[in-house]
């Protein structure tokens, strides 16, 4: 059991007022969570007596700087069951999305104009008609660019569907990752539905006709205990601003296989070996696609949050979500004209939940919401395709992490209840 | 914070009972515009009769903000000279950036007068504004001077 009372004094933004008075009740982490304080003066000491360049110099603070670098690489490495050299530093999940994307473009291309390639990129060619297979609840940094690879490439979309309920349609995978298929790529938790996707099972098939397998890990790796190597994955996408960690930075996992394999995205110092006027060579994984001055600052900061979110106990923290998920799926359905946009039950479900009021419009409900202090998300939450595939224009989405408690899903239920009641829609 | 110092009375009115709702024929210009962070939509299709006045017709999904704010702009723009649509428009973009500071002239602006507290919540001002883009931009391909977003 997490002592919550204990773990709220440790965000000292969740005891703060908005609209003058009104205490905050902030349900709203499933968009960005917020940082305990031993992340926020880890980040600080780094700036106040770390800060230099890491990887370079030859003075005693840059060394300083390294071992900060390279010791927190280490330590979120573990977080994820993952040795270090696996973990490359991003800016966020949608960069890591995009860095692989662009590999499969960019070895593409450099097929294409004869250019030499380099071990591995071969794999990463995609010709016309070849598949890629998402499902219908991406977030918009898992589908928009395979649009991209598609209009470079000549590859084609394919879907994975969602049930009415908002799962994932698993029963005939066979027909749909076929010998055709390059790459699936998948989310493992939705962050619209909040459902948990048997990411083995499309993993398997995935393998089983020798195409990659990614997964957007973003809402999964924040709230429940993942380990990498486990499911099937060549690569894991995560924003480290989700999880308790500053904005800013995010990780690509990849097994070392994948990772050597995959061509560079972004170019430039760092990422070297070797560089002459008219070519040159590249560093090993993670050094070859982290180019430029990494974000220091941040990644030290992760490393705190993932020792965070490690004392308190993964296991814990989902048994605690989990919790509260079934509470507020449970309060919300006993609502007249409330209706979940998701899975109805916490069974293989996060704590993400979407829901529409009859007669409502998301974008008011919160805004009644916010005038008692509720932080909600309303709209389409990035998968605009997913909210027309479950028949609704935008949806409201509150979600729950470690800091929450009871008494904030009755603020969520009196606030809807007040808006029904304002709009005369009760 | 108060609800009612930016839903006002009227605006609820417009939302619940829009005027001029639903598109019609004939047109010269359709446009649509989203508002791409919360999904709101309009529609809305515009010609300028004979004697030079905008003839409007819309339909749209979204918040009560971005539909009763259509239904007012519907109100105040239809049959109007585009000189006169167009100096609506800028009246109202004023009021809706004034974050709070003004109130509106209820002599040019009428019901549109009631969205001068939205002004104070930026993520709502968009909403507000939806319909108004939309009618500036059908209105200026319409008599061809460009596209107006």
């Amino acid at each position: 059991m997490l002592d919550v009372a204990r773990i709220r004094e440790d965000f000292p933004i969740l005891s703060r007022k908005v609209h003058g008075d009104v205490p905050l009740v902030y349900l709203d982490s499933a968009a960005t969570s917020q940082k305990p304080l031993s992340v926020i003066e880890a980040e600080s000491n780094f700036y106040l007596n770390a800060n230099a360049a890491i990887h370079r110099g030859a003075h005693a603070l840059a060394e300083i700087a390294t071992e900060h670098y390279e010791s927190s690489r280490a330590a979120i490495a573990h977080f994820i069951g993952a040795r270090p050299n696996e973990v490359v530093f991003v800016k966020n999940a949608t960069e890591a999305l995009n860095l692989i994307a662009y590999g499969f473009s960019n070895a593409t291309a450099k097929f294409r104009n004869g250019s030499q390639l380099l071990a591995g990129e071969e794999r990463f060619v995609l010709k016309p008609g070849d598949e890629i297979v998402l499902t219908e609840m991406e977030h918009h940094a898992n589908l928009v660019p395979w649009q991209e690879v598609v209009l470079k490439t000549g590859a084609v979309l394919k879907f994975i569907p969602t049930t009415d309920d908002g799962r994932l349609v698993v029963d005939n995978l066979a027909d749909i990752i076929t010998e055709r298929t390059k790459v699936v790529s998948v989310v493992h938790q939705s962050n619209l539905l909040g459902t948990l996707n048997p990411v083995q099972l499309i993993g398997a098939q995935a393998k089983a006709v020798g195409a990659w397998f990614i997964l957007d890990a973003c809402q999964s790796v924040p709230h429940m205990s993942v380990d990498v190597t486990t499911l099937g994955a060549d690569f894991v996408a995560f924003s480290g601003h989700k999880m308790c960690g500053p904005t800013g930075i995010g990780v690509l996992w990849g097994s070392s296989e994948a990772l050597d394999a995959l061509p560079v995205f972004l170019t430039g110092g760092s990422m070297i070996e070797t560089v002459y006027f008219d070519h040159s060579t590249y560093a090993k994984a993670p050094a070859k696609f982290e180019a430029g001055t990494p974000m220091s600052a941040q990644i030290v900061g992760l490393a705190a949050a993932v020792k965070y979110l490690s004392d308190l106990g993964m296991d814990a923290i989902a048994e605690h979500e989990h919790r509260l998920t079934a509470a507020a799926l449970s309060a919300l359905q006993q609502i007249d004209g409330v209706r979940i946009v998701g899975p109805t039950e916490a069974l293989n479900r996060g704590s993400a939940i979407s829901f529409v009021v009859d007669s409502l419009h998301p974008h008011d409900v919160g805004h009644v919401l916010d005038s008692r202090g509720v932080a909600v998300r309303v709209g389409h939450h990035c998968a605009w395709p997913t909210c027309r595939r479950m028949n609704v224009p935008a949806t409201t989405r509150a979600s729950f992490y470690l800091y929450n408690d009871e008494s904030e899903i009755e603020h969520l239920v009196s606030g809807i209840l007040a808006a029904q009641k304002f709009f005369g829609v009760a | 914070m108060s609800l009612e110092s930016m839903y006002q009375e009227i605006i609820l009115e417009h939302y619940k009972s829009p005027q001029g709702k639903g598109l019609r024929e004939p047109f010269a210009v359709e446009v649509h515009h989203v508002n791409p962070t919360c999904g709101d939509e309009i529609t809305l299709r515009v010609h300028t009769a004979a004697d030079g006045t905008i003839d409007l017709s819309y339909d749209g999904q979204g918040c009560s903000i971005s539909q009763a704010s259509a239904s007012v702009m519907f109100e105040l723009v239809q049959g109007k000279s585009v000189d006169d649509g167009f100096a609506l428009e800028a009246e109202f973009l004023e009021l809706m950036q004034s974050k709070g500071e003004k109130s509106g002239d209820e002599d040019v602006l009428g019901d549109a007068v009631a969205f001068a507290g939205v002004s104070k919540f930026p993520a709502r001002v968009k909403c507000a504004l939806l319909g108004w883009m939309a009618m500036k931009d059908a209105v200026s391909q319409n008599i061809g001077v460009g596209n107006g977003r």
